[in-house]
């Protein structure tokens, strides 16, 4: 019973459910999560169980989603709030960066302001604009804030169990193009903490960071590359802030090569930060620059060419291939 | 008000009401002829006054003379002052105000890096935060010094942001006063949510939210009134309307009397004179009751006017005429209930003197905390960011902990328990 599969979807739903079960002050907020479940049914069936009380259709305001969670969190609630997409979070970045990351700070660690949004991320699903971006960077950047993304069902719904249990703000970005990917989820397992990094693929020539919907692609990548005589090691980093370092590094020092690999823009996105770190802490093991992978610096376009535009196996591999020619 | 404009100086029809003036222009009150029509979401009593200037009625239950003046619907929420109450409230208005010229001259001296004066608004705040019970929670913005008083917070803790010694510090739920919110509006959005928190644990406690003229021009304090109605929320929205939001104009924030927004949103809201601390008492009370009792959300417009700059940073010279505050000057409300404690027999020379020696020893006081607080700890940057903290945090904590140590006469010496040279 404790072992089950689940789509990364309904892994969430438990998780959230489990959650509520759990605790009596924490409560699914956002809009359109009760009657409909959500516009992806991650939280389908939960106003049913738990009552409109604990599971709160909002008005159609982000900022005010985001600004009552603290509010209620002052009062000793652990809102988890639901943005419906990641292009609609910005009425809420105000919120967000100048309450809800300083808050605790501001009363010098005498309140905390457990408040945990779910965004789903990332694109591949063909949506119109401001449905597919990948904003975490935007979010990294804010101390005060922790910045999650799981990759598969069983992260998906531990790492919202812990996001939950922290006392600090988490965004938690959701892999969308992923959601229906199932994987077995162990209820009654120890998880790995929340901002370990894990090595998803041992391999020896290059090493390949990634998180959330990219893991799957660099695995696929790692896989054809095994047909083509070449070894990579897959890293899915699980947590961009903070980012487990010592993971990363421990790789490359084993494999010489670095290759990050998101959907987010590459221009000062998360990439940019992982090279810079890892090529301080690992300059005479590098044998090749830190290349990355990215998005480019475009709106995110529209969906009959973002085929073209997100990083697919090929231009993970063909940034081994020029790591590989150093 | 004798604000000059460039807004838009015609009468118009407002909502659902009658005609009625644009907010606060010279001109169109002089050709108004139905200015204090009747609007929808007005609370009205014998105690109802014009404003002025085609302003529409406000809750008045003390004229600037200090005459008391009779409200069928108001009184009931001051009936049971006692003289030792009202006495109570004048020195409450008396101290802020001492406090808060000794913090725009420890700025003058260099001591704090800013201040923002209440000076004018002690009524509204005195009035509003005594009608606070203890298990009521406070929402400010960052220049309710007077609702800080009354809740109970050591003045001295509010001057340590202005100081730049931290940037809030003191504990929120020890008085139930949450830190002042430097970006405008966003605190509404906190109080909304705070009570929803009460409702949903089915407390009668209620909040309030501060706000000022210029916040209801803001989205979150349009998101706060839709939220709050839409859970029906024991909140109490309590605007201060100083007529200025830095240097612009009320009718720059709005072409309807700011109460009259409420009644968009589906709750009631109501103009108080805000210079009369009876009648912003009575109102503010009238307003938790009714969240208490499960009626939701009201807005509270206190028409006041900020005497001094918006901040010690500030020029009013530059954009508001002198003229201005002298019509304001006449309704000062430490004035008024002075006279009327005075024609009542309430206080005689030696209260008045006394609390006189008593506000002096408060601003003693507060000159001596502040010369006194200390800078903080260069490594307690690494504080309180997160409650169970950050790889990165730990990593630069170190890192900067190790380069301080690297200078010959590092605090590592202090640290070690050297003597410091």
């Amino acid at each position: 019973m404790a072992v089950q599969k689940f789509p990364i979807a309904k892994a969430i739903n438990e998780s959230l459910r489990t959650a509520l079960e759990a605790d009596p002050k924490v409560l699914v907020m956002g809009e359109d999560v009760g009657k409909l479940g959500g516009v992806f049914r991650v939280t389908d069936g939960l106003q049913k169980d738990f009552g409109e009380e604990r599971v709160i259709d909002t008005p159609l305001a982000e900022s005010g989603i985001v600004g009552t969670a603290i509010g209620l969190a002052l009062r000793g609630y652990r809102p988890v709030v639901e943005i419906q997409f990641d292009g609609f979070v910005f009425p809420a970045y105000d919120q967000i960066v100048t309450q809800l990351a300083k808050m605790h700070a501001r009363a010098l660690g005498k309140v905390k302001v457990p408040v945990v949004i779910r965004i789903p991320y990332g694109g591949g699903i063909g949506a119109v604009e401001h449905h597919s971006e990948s904003p975490e960077a935007l979010f990294a950047h804010v101390a005060g804030l922790k910045v999650v993304t799981p990759s598969n069902a069983s992260d998906a719904y531990w790492m919202l169990q812990q996001a939950i249990q922290s006392d600090d703000p988490v965004i938690y970005f959701e892999p969308k193009r992923r959601y229906w990917e199932k994987g077995e989820v162990n209820t009654d397992a120890i998880p790995d903490p929340l901002h370990k990094a894990r090595v998803v693929r041992e391999g020896t020539d290059a090493t390949l960071v990634a998180y959330g919907p990219m893991v799957r692609t660099c695995l696929e990548a790692a896989a054809a590359a095994a047909e083509e005589g070449k070894s990579l090691e897959v890293v899915d980093l699980r947590s961009v802030s903070p980012v487990d370092f010592d993971t990363v590094q421990a790789s490359v020092e084993r494999t010489g090569r670095l290759v990050v690999v998101h959907e987010a823009p590459v221009f000062f996105g998360s990439g940019a930060e992982i090279a810079a770190r890892i090529t301080e802490r690992s300059f005479y093991h590098l044998e090749a620059p830190v290349l990355r992978v990215g998005g480019f610096h475009s709106p995110y376009p529209p969906a009959r060419v973002e085929e073209d535009y997100l990083p697919g196996l090929d231009r993970v591999l063909d940034a081994v291939d020029r790591s590989l020619a150093y | 008000m004798t604000v000059e404009s460039t807004a838009a100086r015609t009468p118009r029809r407002a909502g659902s009401g009658g005609k009625r003036t644009s907010a606060s222009s010279k001109s169109a009150s002089a050709k108004s002829t139905a200015a204090d029509a009747k609007s929808a979401g007005t609370k009205k009593g014998a105690s109802a006054r014009k404003a002025g200037d085609g302003q529409p009625e406000l809750v008045q239950l003390l004229t600037p003379e200090g005459e008391r003046v009779v409200s069928a619907e108001y009184d009931r929420y001051v009936a049971d002052l006692t003289p030792e109450d009202l006495r109570a409230l004048y020195r409450d208005m008396v101290m802020t105000r001492r406090f808060d010229a000794e913090a725009v001259t420890l700025q003058r001296q260099g001591e704090l890096g800013l201040w923002p004066s209440l000076l004018g608004q002690e009524a509204a705040q005195v009035g509003s935060g005594r009608a606070t019970r203890q298990d009521d929670y406070v929402f400010p913005t960052y220049r309710e010094h007077g609702v800080a008083w009354c809740r109970g917070v050591d003045p001295t803790l509010l001057l340590g942001m202005f100081r730049g010694v931290n940037n809030g510090g003191w504990d929120p739920n020890g008085n139930n006063f949450h830190l002042y919110t430097i970006v405008i509006g966003s605190q509404t959005l906190h109080a909304t949510g705070y009570a929803m928190g009460v409702a949903k644990d089915g407390a009668d406690s209620a909040v309030v939210a501060y706000l000022g003229d210029g916040a209801t021009s803001q989205g979150d304090v349009a998101e706060a009134f839709t939220f709050s109605a839409v859970y029906n929320a024991p909140v109490v929205f309590f605007c201060q309307n100083n007529q200025w939001a830095i240097s612009e104009p009320t009718e720059k924030q709005s072409r309807v009397p700011l109460y009259q927004r409420a009644q968009g949103y589906g709750f009631p809201g109501v103009r108080v004179d805000g210079n009369d601390v009876l009648a912003c008492l009575a109102v503010s009370k009238w307003a938790l009751e009714r969240a208490r009792a499960g009626e939701g959300p009201a807005l509270i417009e206190a028409f006041t006017y900020r005497m001094g700059a918006h901040t010690t940073s500030d020029d009013p010279t530059r954009y508001r005429r002198d003229e201005e505050r002298e019509s304001w000057e006449v309704k000062d409300p430490i004035k008024r209930l002075r006279a009327y404690l005075e024609a009542q027999g309430h206080a005689d020379e030696a209260f008045f003197a006394e609390l006189e020696a008593e506000s002096e020893t408060l601003g003693k006081r507060v000159r001596d905390v502040v010369r006194a607080m200390p800078d903080p700890d260069p490594m307690s940057i690494f504080e309180n960011i997160y409650a169970d903290g950050h790889a990165l945090v730990d990593e630069e904590r170190a890192q900067f902990a190790a380069y301080q140590a690297s200078f010959a006469d590092a605090p590592a010496d202090a640290v070690a328990g050297g003597e410091v040279k």
